[in-house]
């Protein structure tokens, strides 16, 4: 492979692994990832934070993990071994909340052991832990599980604050303040979502306007567009560059994705 | 040079039915239903109904300035939305219920989809139902000055008699606009007489409401129950004003047969059935969502095409 293959080319400094993954490619407004515990949980702001926070630690522990692991795991079986050790933070974390923060743990429910399969964890592990050397890899797992947990906070604290006059269980809406019910209830966390969604992309549109750089740090692309589920990104049409030769690449590539692929894995 | 010299692209031939004459003779048939409701609720009623409507039409005139669109409030859209939407809230409710409810049915139903023509749902029954789910005791709280105790239909449902001759004038408690039959029917028919809406829909709807009821209200063929079942609710104000919405409505005419069969099934599921006495707003909602399907499965063929190929 090209110029992207080579390890940690474009992992950045730990700083910018944090700011990745809270702002630039914040796992819930940018790239829509984990909707389930997104949209489920977040009936107060406290759920919300008690819920990044777990998914946070979990994150940042596997993605070290697989990311030591990366020269031993084989590529076949890859995703069955992200699951283990995933699975066994999960497993970790649930324990330490039943017995320390029972309320959490109650109140988040099936969603504790449903983090296993929180795409963002896999996502994360498939897209950067396996391919990165450990401290940005660690780095970015903070990074993203900080994203997370701030934007579950967000969603939690204004469905609250509209669905019971809340904020973190204080009573801060006056008493004649009626509370608008729905929006603790499925179509509440679709509505705010929808709407900070949609304030996050105009903060983005307008920092574009201003010329800053708002766009994605590739973090993730192998340059293996048969596997990627990036959308928007321009390389699946283009090419890295855009340029004839590498099209050219992308006619082999679609081709021989599997030969791609061994030859993907032969970099390391 | 006669008119017939004249080249010009089409369509040749102009309707002077515009958009916004539609919409206006909406409002018009509206009218009668709104004035008996302030006849019957009083002061309470007029302020809640010029509220709603006032909150409808600037959200949507802030909503073209802010987006620098052309403004669409000169179709009077926005006036029916939020009169529909004034007549089905209690009498009671505080005036800013009509304010959030104003504001939800256009800017997240309607121009947030698009505007007019765009919006999957009928703004006002969603705004409804929004309300209906937040703020479910305001909502469902018809005490005033001049009724308390339950409506007629919740009532029917607890097994009460009910006075049928008072249903049908609407000196009854409910909604502002939904108490009297004889209003409703009278601006129906000021539309189907002007061609604006035709009875596929409201006939449909309101026959197999019928047939359910006989088959499945434990009542048999009992014309009071029926009578009554149709003069109470929101079920002539929706036939009429809302299922034949023209932005929610299927356009073909095998789909609003289907279209009115299902929401009078749905409608008699959930008056039965369900846990609360009224379900003709969540019947069109669900309705209004099958609408691309309907339309799908009820495609009209080409002429010389048959069981879809070319006979």
């Amino acid at each position: 492979m090209s110029k992207n293959g080579k390890e940690g080319s474009y992992g950045g400094s730990s700083m910018e692994r944090l700011y990745n993954g809270l702002v630039k490619e914040n796992p819930t407004f940018v790239l829509m990832l984990g909707m389930c515990p997104t949209l489920a949980v977040t009936t107060s702001a406290m759920n919300g934070l008690g819920m990044g926070l777990t998914t946070m630690v979990v994150l940042a522990l596997s993605n070290m993990i697989i990311s030591l692991l990366r020269g031993i795991i084989p590529d076949k079986v890859r995703i069955p071994a992200f699951i283990v050790v995933i699975a066994s933070f999960v497993t970790m974390v649930e324990l330490l909340l039943e017995g320390f923060l029972p309320a959490l743990y109650d109140a988040l429910g099936l969603y504790i052991p449903l983090i296993v399969v929180n795409c963002i964890i896999l996502g994360r592990a498939e897209a950067y832990a396996s391919k990165n050397p450990v401290i940005p890899s660690l780095f970015d797992g903070i990074g993203m599980g900080l994203g997370f947990s701030f934007a579950l906070t967000c969603i939690g604290a204004v469905r609250e604050l509209i669905g019971a006059g809340e904020i973190f269980g204080l009573h801060i809406m006056p008493d004649s303040y009626v509370p608008c019910a729905i929006f603790i209830m499925a179509p509440g966390a679709f509505f705010v979502l929808a709407a900070l969604t949609a304030i996050q992309n105009k903060i983005r549109i307008n920092g574009e306007k201003k010329g800053r750089d708002m766009s994605k740090i590739q973090s993730g692309c192998n340059e293996d567009c048969m596997n990627c589920g990036e959308k928007g990104c321009s390389h699946r049409f283009y090419g890295a560059s855009g340029s004839p030769e590498k099209e050219s690449g992308n006619g082999r590539r679609g081709k021989n994705a599997q030969a791609v692929n061994a030859d993907g894995k032969g970099r390391e | 040079m006669s008119d017939l010299m004249k080249v010009s692209s089409n369509p040749h031939v102009r309707s002077k039915v515009t958009t916004s004459s539609i919409m206006l003779a909406v409002v018009i048939a509206l009218l009668p239903a709104a004035g008996f409701g302030i006849y019957n609720f009083g002061l309470d009623a007029l302020i809640l109904i010029v509220v709603t409507v006032a909150t409808t039409v600037c959200t949507e005139y802030a909503y073209g300035k802010l987006m620098n669109r052309k403004t669409t409030i000169g179709d009077y859209s926005a006036v029916v939305t939020g009169l529909l939407l004034a007549l089905n809230l209690p009498s009671s409710a505080p005036w800013w219920i009509g304010v959030i409810g104003g504001v939800f049915a256009i800017l997240v139903v309607k121009m947030l989809f698009g505007g007019l023509g765009q919006n999957f749902m009928n703004p006002a029954l969603a705004a409804r139902c929004f309300l209906l789910v937040s703020f479910t005791s305001i909502m469902t709280n018809f005490d005033c000055d001049t009724y308390t105790g339950a409506t007629p239909l919740a009532a029917l449902k607890s097994g009460e008699g009910v006075d049928i001759l008072k249903m049908v004038v609407g000196r009854t408690s409910g909604t502002i606009g939904e108490t009297s039959m004889i209003a409703i029917v009278i601006g129906a028919c000021f539309l189907v007489l002007l061609g604006v809406i035709d009875l596929r829909i409201p006939g449909s709807y309101i026959v197999t409401f019928v047939l359910f009821l006989c088959l499945f209200g434990g009542h048999g063929v009992d014309v009071a129950f029926i009578s009554a079942h149709l003069a109470g609710g929101g079920l002539m104000l929706g036939a009429f004003f809302m299922a034949t919405d023209y932005v929610t409505r299927p356009i073909t005419k095998a789909g609003q047969y289907v279209f009115g069969i299902l929401l009078g099934i749905l409608t008699g599921i959930f008056r039965i059935f369900g846990p609360s006495a009224e379900g003709v707003s969540y019947a069109i909602i669900i309705g209004n969502l099958l609408v691309p399907l309907i339309e799908k499965a009820t495609l009209p063929k080409a002429f010389g095409f048959k069981g879809g190929k070319r006979a």
